[in-house]
């Protein structure tokens, strides 16, 4: 009967993927868990953070430029329209840092520093250098894990930001250094539409739930890759896709929380 | 790579970060013309707000002197209530005049504040009594043409 | 419990996705000996060593290390005996992201509240020991094969465990880092006066240096004895091993069926 062998099929992938979410739960409570001794050694999550956050900087930057001199141009040719130029400001500004700053930063960050986290790992397993680990009475959560987290959590804010930074100064060369937007209505129009509370800190707690996301995802592939070549590069690819799709649809469940209402 | 290589890298990564928030905050955002420390609170009541929102700017002689803190409506009166906390370092006479302005044909509205001649100054908490409501385009429409059948036919 | 055994299996019984792997093994290792455990390739032998470690649980039976039963210790517990107890791996599983002093130091800084000054010195030794000072300075990546798994000794015996676990130390080595790896082996369990259990398929190497051998074949037990009646040994099994011979018990050919039916050959 194929229609059953179907069926069986969807209830098979709708089990496993329920599974695995429980167990990347049950993994991030796990991390949490094993957290005290990254801290009490904050030099480990330097370490990570240099990995994770300096190693991410130039591609974050570099995008963070170009969008925002994409939003600058754009935004100009829509708003000309309307005789409102010198809105361009508030429409550079509000688009990176409500929307394009924390989620083109998170999708940039799952691709480069999450993808390298989920193969570190995963090498390290397939390389017995966690069994090792756990076999010289170290806990290879408490050690290898926690620390690489903590260090994916406080970096994405940090970079979200900076890629808005960027992006508006992109947003600006392109308007007003290079259309002749004028430069005060630039500056005074956005400052009077963004709002800190509103706008801003909710940008930043957007990043901080994705760079979240983002690393869980990461850190789970990687311990829970089959310790061989095809098994880690299948779940590099997946630390990709499945952080990617959690982004956007976090970023649709958080705005809906935050801007929705009003 | 070294330990303080490494240090000092993260260390620029940790400052670049955290400026780039200070930067967003301040010159993009609107918290660098925002004190709060520094400020008292006036209320008023406006029989229509139009678009105010909370946050908007309070200017007096087109300077920005606050902003709305919030804006509710009391049911008692059934007006809107508009609190604003104004900078410390203007003060502001008794009968001051508050209205809703709009900046330009289309922009954002804020409170308007013209200072009257009394003696005594506003304190914490107190009211400001004269109030001018928001123009609403229905509103002035309507009037108009009122007006309009109210003239003697020529 | 003989009081002069270090580690005792009694019974043990390991059965993984229904398919038994090991079964009814008992073993004695003594105090101070170093021991071999032989068989072909997918026999158990690293299953065993696991067990041992705590890292799994049998089915049946039990592992007793220092006169406790491993699988009844709980993780403080468990994890208080694994640092008595060093493990080296197949291919030396150095961390990679650390050079050789960090790896050397790691359960010294992990374990040990020793100040730097003093770690940097027991690192040194330990390097030394394996004939490897000069390299402290070097990432994994930099060394040879066999020098990365001197290293990993030096790593595996940094805090002088009463228990060393070998799995295949010999594994893809050239005759001299063999030799050498294996005379390291020999020293370390006299100089530390530990115990050892070298899990190999390598048999004239481990021959030279072991105190006692199990064959295992299939998950049992075939054979045992001293590395001379092994060598005398006139079972059929363990002479084909010990001489590697192509055909005998183990047969060249992996059970397939009918060679003329597969090439569709009718008789």
């Amino acid at each position: 009967m194929p229609a059953a062998k179907t069926i069986r099929a969807i209830g098979h992938r709708t089990i496993n993927a329920v599974w695995r979410i429980g167990m990347a739960t049950r993994f991030f409570f796990l991390i949490l868990m094993y957290s005290g001794s990254s801290f009490r050694r904050f030099h480990l999550i330097i370490k990570e953070l240099f990995s994770t956050g300096v190693m991410s900087l130039i591609i974050i930057v570099v995008a963070g430029l170009f969008v925002g001199m994409v939003l600058g141009l754009q935004g100009y040719e829509t708003l000309k329209r309307y005789g409102s130029e010198s809105a361009l400001g508030v429409m550079v500004a509000l688009g990176l840092v409500r929307e394009l700053g924390p989620v083109v930063a998170a999708l940039l960050f799952a691709s480069r520093a999450g993808s390298a986290m989920t193969a570190e790992i995963g090498l390290m397993k397939a390389t017995e250098q966690i069994s090792a680990m756990e076999m010289m009475a170290v806990h290879p959560i408490a050690r290898i894990v926690a620390p690489r987290f903590w260090a994916g959590i406080i970096s994405m804010p940090l970079l979200a930001a900076l890629f808005s930074a960027v992006g508006v100064f992109g947003g600006y060369f392109v308007g007003v250094v290079q259309i002749g937007v004028d430069e005060g209505s630039f500056w005074a129009q956005m400052q009077a539409a963004v709002d800190f509370e509103h706008d801003i800190l909710n940008g930043v707690i957007k990043s901080f739930v994705f760079g979240t996301a983002v690393t869980v995802i990461a850190l789970f592939e990687g311990y829970d890759a089959p310790p061989t070549a095809e098994g880690v590069s299948g779940a590099t690819t997946r630390t990709v896709v499945t952080s990617s799709l959690a982004i956007l649809m976090l970023d649709f469940i958080l705005t809906a929380m935050m801007f929705g209402g009003s | 790579m070294e330990r303080t290589g490494i240090d000092l890298w993260v260390g620029m990564f940790v400052v670049a970060g955290v400026a780039a928030l200070v930067m967003l905050a301040m010159k993009v955002g609107n918290l660098g013309t925002y004190n709060v420390s520094d400020a008292y609170k006036v209320h008023a009541y406006f029989a229509n707000v139009g678009g105010l929102k909370a946050t908007a700017s309070i200017k007096s002689a087109g300077v920005l002197v606050g902003r709305v803190e919030s804006i509710t409506l009391d049911t008692e009166r059934y007006e809107a209530k508009v609190v604003m906390s104004i900078d410390k370092r203007y003060q502001f006479s008794r009968d001051t005049i508050g209205k809703i302005l709009t900046s330009g044909l289309l922009g954002e509205q804020y409170i308007g504040l013209d200072a009257g001649g009394d003696t005594e100054m506003l304190k914490d908490g107190e009211q400001l009594k004269m109030t001018q409501s928001a123009m609403v385009l229905e509103d002035l429409v309507g009037k108009f043409l009122y007006s309009k059948a109210e003239e003697p036919a020529k | 419990m003989s009081a002069s055994n270090l580690v005792e299996i009694r019974d043990l019984n390991f059965t993984y996705d229904k398919r038994p792997v090991l079964q009814g093994i008992n073993m004695n290792f003594p105090k101070g000996k170093l021991i071999a455990i032989m068989g072909l390739s997918g026999c158990g032998k690293t299953t065993l060593l696991r067990l041992i470690g705590g890292a799994l649980i049998p089915t049946k039976g039990y592992v007793k290390v220092d006169g406790q039963n491993i699988h009844e210790l709980n993780q403080d517990g468990l994890y208080d005996m694994r640092r008595k107890m060093g493990m080296l791996f197949q291919f030396g599983a150095l961390f990679t992201d650390m050079s050789v002093y960090d790896n050397v130091a790691f359960q010294m800084r992990e374990h040990t509240d020793l100040p730097e000054e003093l770690i940097h010195d027991l690192v040194l030794m330990k390097l030394h020991a394996v004939g490897l000072r000069g390299t402290h300075n070097l990432m994994p990546s930099e060394l040879s094969g066999g020098m990365a798994r001197r290293v990993a000794l030096a790593r595996t015996v940094s805090l002088d465990p009463m228990l060393i676990m070998y799995d295949e130390p010999f594994a893809g080595l050239d005759p001299i880092s063999l030799t050498v790896v294996g005379d390291l082996i020999r020293r370390l369990n006299d100089a530390l006066g530990a115990t050892s259990i070298v899990v190999t398929h390598d048999v004239q190497e481990s021959l030279k240096i072991v105190d006692y051998v199990y064959f295992m074949a299939n998950g049992v037990i075939v054979a045992e004895g001293t590395p001379d009646e092994i060598r005398a040994s006139d079972r059929d099994f363990v002479h084909q091993f010990v001489h590697g011979e192509m055909d005998g018990p183990v047969p060249f050919h992996y059970p397939g069926g009918n060679y003329r039916q597969d090439l569709n050959l009718q008789a």
